[in-house]
């Protein structure tokens, strides 16, 4: 994910020290200064870096007395304690209010995904938080803005407020709260226009809002692609806005997201969210905790159980697992738990969380994501015998399939074998399971991809 | 005499409106960067180690990346011990000149849209998310809308809610026509729609609008790769060309980006966007530096005559000249 490179840069480090048994001047050299490359290509602003490394290595060297740590454990330490400290602290929860609407205005340069965040944050707060949100458009500039929130509104069935492009921004902030207001919503989010931040002219505008409706949030968007400048550009809106949080955007992407370490270290502005997707769902909380552990490459375990517990479908899973210890496993329920394991998102995200697994190349990732849409077209063209008693399979029922699914006969014998080999463990996790030893939760997840 | 002052004494004479406009644009860029170099000169006035490390955070702040900076520093820094060069205004000069030459040895240079002598030329546009491509199309159309082109646009970027609806808004000002398929239909198909349209119409450019993409979705770059299949099967050799928007606020992985894409597409440009920030797009240069790919056009403002041919002179003018 996010840091991937800047933990296996890290992890390399770290394992060349590993052999050595005590921390040098010089070996420590050597790998302050990887940790400083590593650190700016990942985008960190150039003095932050500075101070992050004359940090570290002033902790170290005066940690190296008095402790026996190995120099691999104590470097890992201080520079995970390091980065959560640059990352952590400040109030990272959207304050709700009680008696009246809670107002969230976002802000940004153009395409750091307002819009898309607009959805998201109104997802988040409607399904998980059962609140009753109101979407407001005042994007009058870039076209078709308010089509595209519009779209998003519906899709979550979100109620818009709208007025066209040819209202102020201001009147339609305005406006919006009233209706707020009126209609005892619990929450309004203010999609407002993109901007460069030394556009007076729109920076006053936003200022302007903040003064009509004063916002209870006002979050910045921050691309996790953004260079050395997205320093400026926060600067440039905290001073202007006071700014309450920020959402980073785009981390499912391959950028390292270093500004996100800047900004928060810079401007103190606590990081709320993070945008990890597409999808209107891809929305998480941010964890600066979890995020140092997933620089230094302890995986980012605790997000995974969370987003598991929260897509798999728990009737449907209980199904299963009574199905499981009855000794019945059929096709369809391979089926729903492949099924399952999708709706958290794509087989490569999942497996970055998973410590110890961070080698799965792109190709790979993507021929396993094809299995499983294979696997679903052959089982699909099964009848509901086939899929219940997959025994009864013979060629020319197999030919049938294959022809029906558009597939060959050999993928159709590649989802048996799965189905077999998928049963065989199975089985023997109930052994397991009935003699205690496999932790619990982590049965549905083997077997997918190779 | 060395390139900078070279520079100072050719725009001085010749303002072109090029310059003007780059001078505004880059304003706010240029004042960081000239200043900062400005500042070092007077702080050092003999050079030094420290002189070199302020030099290098210069550089890294400008997004030219960690390997470019250090390169071309250590140029630098041989090149004023060879010539026992101290004086610090000398050696801003030298960093110029090999700014300079880095780019211009990488490749060849070329700028406008290359047309094609027979039938319409295909103009594909791709960029992650955000980085401004539909507003770039509409630029690009513009420009040669008013060099008497026809000009076809094709909408297949059917993933993003409002993207279809954003460039119609764009092909109704301009006045042209343009292929869109249903909200997240395959996109291989309008493009399919938008090469036959073109050809039947014998358009002389038409300009492909991908959906932003993260590069690192591989369902997506595959996806990328059909649709060039599919537009090479109307029109044999297109697209002619592939241009890589970029803003100007993106970092390092620009690079990667730019490298991913250059993989499924034979990348021909890259086009640098909002640029009117306070974001130095040092990006270019090292997407220069890694890949050869050149830097056809350049964003400097909003409207639509804000989209510059790129002119490697005014970029470096504007980035470290004072006015």
């Amino acid at each position: 994910m996010a840091f991937e490179n800047l933990t296996e840069k890290l992890s390399r480090i770290f394992k060349k020290l590993r052999g050595q048994a005590r921390l040098t001047e010089s070996n420590m050299d050597e790998m302050l200064k990887e940790i400083r490359i590593a650190l700016l290509e990942a985008d960190v602003n150039y003095k932050v870096v500075k101070e992050f490394i004359a940090s570290v290595k002033e902790k170290a060297i005066g940690q190296d007395v008095l402790t026996k740590l190995n120099p691999s454990q104590m470097i890992t330490k201080i520079v995970h304690d390091e980065l959560e400290d640059l990352l952590g602290g400040g109030e990272n929860e959207i304050k709700y209010q009680n008696n009246r609407p809670t107002v969230i205005l976002l802000v940004g340069l153009q395409g750091s995904g307002k819009t898309t965040s607009a959805g998201k944050l109104a997802y988040l707060m409607k399904n998980k938080l059962h609140k009753k949100v109101l979407l407001a458009a005042a994007d009058v500039y870039r076209p078709a803005a308010i089509d595209q929130l519009s779209q998003i509104a519906k899709s979550i069935d979100v109620p818009l407020f709208s007025k066209g492009v040819n209202v102020s921004p201001v009147e339609i902030a305005k406006e919006a709260k009233e209706k707020a207001f009126n209609e005892h919503f619990d929450v309004l989010i203010i999609d407002t226009a993109g901007r460069i931040a030394i556009d007076e002219a729109l920076m006053n505008e936003l200022a302007e809002i903040k003064k009509e409706v004063s916002p209870d949030e006002i979050l910045l968007l921050v691309d996790a692609m953004s260079g050395q400048d997205a320093v400026n550009v926060a600067n440039a809106f905290n001073d202007l806005l006071s700014l309450t949080g920020i959402i980073m955007s785009k981390l499912d992407g391959d950028a390292r997201g270093g500004s996100a370490l800047s900004i928060r270290h810079m401007t103190g502005v606590p990081i709320k969210f993070s945008g990890i997707g597409e999808k209107v769902s891809d929305l998480d909380i941010f964890h600066a905790d979890r995020m140092a552990d997933r620089i230094l490459g302890m995986g980012d375990v605790m997000t995974l159980v969370e987003k598991a517990q929260e897509e798999i479908d728990e009737k449907e899973a209980r199904r299963a697992a009574n199905k499981m210890m009855s000794g019945k496993f059929d096709l369809d329920d391979m089926l729903n738990q492949m099924k399952q394991v999708q709706k958290m998102g794509s087989l490569g995200g999942l497996i970055k969380l998973i410590p110890g697994m961070p080698k799965i190349t792109p190709e790979q990732q993507a021929a396993a994501e094809k299995e499983m849409k294979n696997f679903e077209v052959i089982i699909n063209s099964m009848t509901f015998e086939e899929r219940h008693n997959p025994e009864i399979l013979q060629y020319s029922r197999k030919i049938r399939i294959a022809n029906g699914s558009g597939k060959q006969v050999s993928d159709v014998n590649r989802v048996i074998k799965k189905y077999e080999s998928s049963k065989e463990m199975m089985k023997k996790m109930e052994q397991y399971r009935k003699s205690g030893k496999l932790p619990p939760g982590m049965g549905g997840f083997g077997g997918f991809g190779r | 005499m060395g390139l900078l002052s070279f520079l100072k004494e050719k725009f001085s004479k010749k303002k072109t409106e090029n310059i003007e406009s780059y001078s505004e644009g880059m304003a706010k860029s240029r004042h960081n960067f000239s200043t900062k170099l400005n500042t070092l000169s007077k702080k050092y006035k003999k050079v030094n180690q420290e002189y070199f490390e302020e030099l290098e955070e210069i550089l890294i702040e400008s997004d030219v990346g960690v390997k470019f900076a250090l390169k071309v520093i250590d140029e630098v820094l041989e090149e004023s011990k060879a010539k026992r060069i101290t004086d610090s205004e000398e050696i801003n000069e030298i960093l110029i000149d090999h700014m300079f030459n880095q780019y211009m040895e990488k490749g060849e240079q070329v700028v406008d849209v290359r047309f094609v002598e027979n039938g319409p030329t295909v103009l594909l546009v791709v960029g992650v998310n955000g980085v401004g491509k539909t507003t770039t199309i509409a630029k690009l159309a513009k420009r040669y809308l008013d060099r008497k082109k026809s000009v076809l646009l094709v909408a297949a970027d059917t993933f993003r809610a409002g993207a279809t609806e954003q460039l119609q808004i764009w092909a109704d000002r301009l006045n042209i026509e343009i292929v869109k398929g249903e909200y997240n239909s395959d996109p291989s198909s309008v493009a399919y729609e938008g090469m036959s349209k073109a050809k039947r119409d014998n358009v002389d450019l038409v300009i492909v609008d991908v959906a932003g993409r993260l590069q690192s979705k591989q369902y997506l770059m595959d996806e990328l790769s059909k649709m060039k299949r599919v537009i090479s099967k109307v029109i044999p050799n297109a697209p002619h060309e592939t241009f890589l928007i970029i803003d100007a606020t993106t970092g390092q992985n620009g690079v990667v980006q730019a490298k991913a894409f250059a993989e499924v597409t034979d990348l021909t440009g890259v086009v640098i966007t909002k640029m009117d920030g306070t974001s130095k797009g040092g990006i270019i240069l090292a997407i220069r530096d890694e890949l050869g790919v050149p830097v056809r056009f350049i964003g400097l403002g909003e409207k639509m005559e804000d989209l510059k041919e790129f002119d490697l002179e005014s970029y470096i003018y504007g980035l470290c000249v004072e006015k």
